[in-house]
């Protein structure tokens, strides 16, 4: 390590109960790969493909009709920091997916704007992820992956896709975005999994 | 002169505070003493890495406010609002202290002794950094150059003194741009727009290189602007300061 | 215009001169997205990400990717069709 710079702590708070290696933070940080995609709910889409080339689709009205939860969940960056007990209003993908016919064992999202992460199937699975519309209450905002990101907030937050469109579920496991580029192909925060080989 | 094409890889170097400057209410200058400094063309820039007890990193860019005399480098850092590494810089950071830095780089935004042709300037708020060290780099050379500087207000221009003494200079020419709030006797608020590009900047048949720097939307306007008037793609530069 | 959220290539300068010897700044480059060639100084810059991300500023499309991990440095150049740069 170089030097320790006096008098520098950075913009961070200390915690508790938080997985190996993170901060707590007060704001939101919004972090971006790309140019923010400008969706109307108007054109909104999601489609699911399945492994046999099927596919299932709904609209923003469809989505909207689904049954909707309540969601307050910790998250988790890769970049290191987290923010606790974040509130979502959002589908469930056990909802979204229930007769969806399916033998894959993985899935991957895709976003407009051309974004992609890899997840399990099982994962997104039993409660654990949701497409979500809502955050803080209020509609989500474009910067932070409205109108609809999706919420895996059990993994690091890359694999929450902003601006989801889809799913593509397969057989084997295909890498996303970030996952082809170093980081970790699961990304558990607690066995801090950021990196390829973690 | 260093070849800026082929060089190796650089590292992460310790410099020391040599003298810290207030310019703004809001923006210092921080004076560095590097043992290895291979010394800079005008308009590169370095990174700034600062690192707290517990190994938390966090690393930034800024421009080289000064040209290369062989002694100290200079560094004007504006404070972000909020911002993680800025505030540290403008507020805690002190003669004495070490600082990390790695660099220079760039080779795209400079401005080399002997260059042909005149010199057009364009910076918004603290975009006029790297241009000062154009603009001090130059001096004395003959070299025709003009600064279009917009700021919100009398209080934010940085380099009030220096500006005062370049513009001193037959070759030279500032024109200051308020925004937000003009001094007495100045009639124009507003922010830079065609007129006044065809106002005060060098024409396209002038054959000026043009730099502009400052924040991204600014810099995009201004290239736009330019472009729109006829100036040579080619021949602007920019470097956005996000 | 709608929010500008990207610096330019001239700030990958520094994260790069510890991949390359060469400074990529002044090199030209073409997307392969696109085919438009232009100087990696002028490409739009992503770097709150978890890693920085280069795309072209004609069509958007990722020209390179770079992350660093504690061990290893990952360069994706996909996205470039060629770089040229000047001899020295």
């Amino acid at each position: 390590m170089g030097i320790v710079s006096p008098g520098f702590t950075g913009r961070r708070g200390g915690g508790t109960d938080l997985p190996p290696g993170q901060y707590l933070t007060r704001d939101f940080p919004v972090l971006s790969a790309g140019p923010t995609p400008h969706i109307l709910t108007d054109h909104w889409e999601f489609t699911v493909t399945t492994e046999t080339g099927e596919k299932y689709k709904w609209d923003w009205a469809a989505l909207m009709a689904l049954p909707s939860e309540e969601i307050t969940k910790d998250i988790h960056c890769v970049t290191r920091w987290s923010k606790l007990q974040t509130t979502w209003k959002g589908v469930s993908l056990d909802t979204l997916l229930a007769d969806v016919e399916t033998g894959a064992d993985f899935a991957m999202a895709h976003s407009y704007g051309g974004y992609t992460t890899n997840v399990p199937l099982e994962d997104l699975l039993d409660g654990q992820s949701w497409i979500a519309y809502e955050y803080d209450g209020e509609p989500l905002d474009p910067e932070h992956g409205g109108p609809a990101r999706l919420l895996v907030p059990h993994l690091y937050f890359w694999k929450s896709a902003k601006w989801v469109r889809g799913l593509v579920l397969s057989d084997t496991e295909d890498l996303g975005f970030w996952e082809t580029a170093g980081y970790h192909e699961y990304g558990d925060p607690w066995k801090e999994q950021r990196y390829a080989g973690d | 002169m260093e070849r800026t094409a082929i060089r190796r890889r650089l590292t992460w170097q310790v410099a020391t505070v040599a003298e810290v400057r207030r310019e703004t209410g809001t923006a210092r200058t921080i004076v560095l003493d590097v043992p290895d400094w291979p010394g800079h063309l005008a308009g590169q820039h370095l990174d700034v890495r600062l690192t707290a007890p517990d190994g938390y990193r966090a690393s930034r860019s800024y421009s080289i406010a000064s040209a290369w005399t062989g002694e100290t480098i200079e560094l004007t850092v504006e404070e972000v609002p909020d911002g993680e590494v800025s505030p540290y810089l403008v507020e805690v950071l002190k003669a004495g202290d070490p600082l990390e830095i790695r660099g220079p780089v760039g080779g795209w935004f400079v401005w080399k002794p002997g260059q042909e042709g005149p010199v057009q300037l364009i910076g918004g708020g603290s975009g006029v950094v790297p241009l000062r060290s154009m603009l001090r780099a130059a001096a004395g050379s003959g070299t025709p150059m003009r600064l279009l500087y917009s700021v919100r207000r009398p209080e934010s221009v940085i380099y009030v003194q220096d500006l005062k003494q370049l513009a001193a200079s037959d070759d030279v020419d500032v024109r200051l741009v308020y925004t937000r709030e003009a001094p007495a006797g100045e009639p124009r608020v507003g922010r830079i727009d065609a007129e006044l590009i065809e106002q005060y900047a060098f024409a396209p048949e002038d054959g000026a290189t043009t730099y502009v720097c400052g924040p991204t939307p600014f810099v995009e306007t201004v290239a736009d602007l330019l472009v729109a008037a006829g100036h040579d793609p080619a021949r602007v530069r920019t470097e956005r300061f996000g | 215009m709608s929010e500008v959220n990207y610096l330019d290539g001239n700030a990958a300068a520094g994260a790069l001169s510890e991949v390359f010897a060469v400074d990529l700044t002044t090199a030209t480059g073409q997307c392969n997205g696109c085919g438009q060639v232009a100087v990696f100084a002028e490409a739009r810059l992503y770097v709150d990400a978890p890693g920085m991300v280069a795309r072209c500023n004609g069509c958007e499309s990722v020209l390179l990717r770079v992350v660093r991990t504690p061990d290893d440095t990952y360069l994706d150049l996909r996205g470039l069709t060629y770089l040229r740069f000047p001899n020295a």
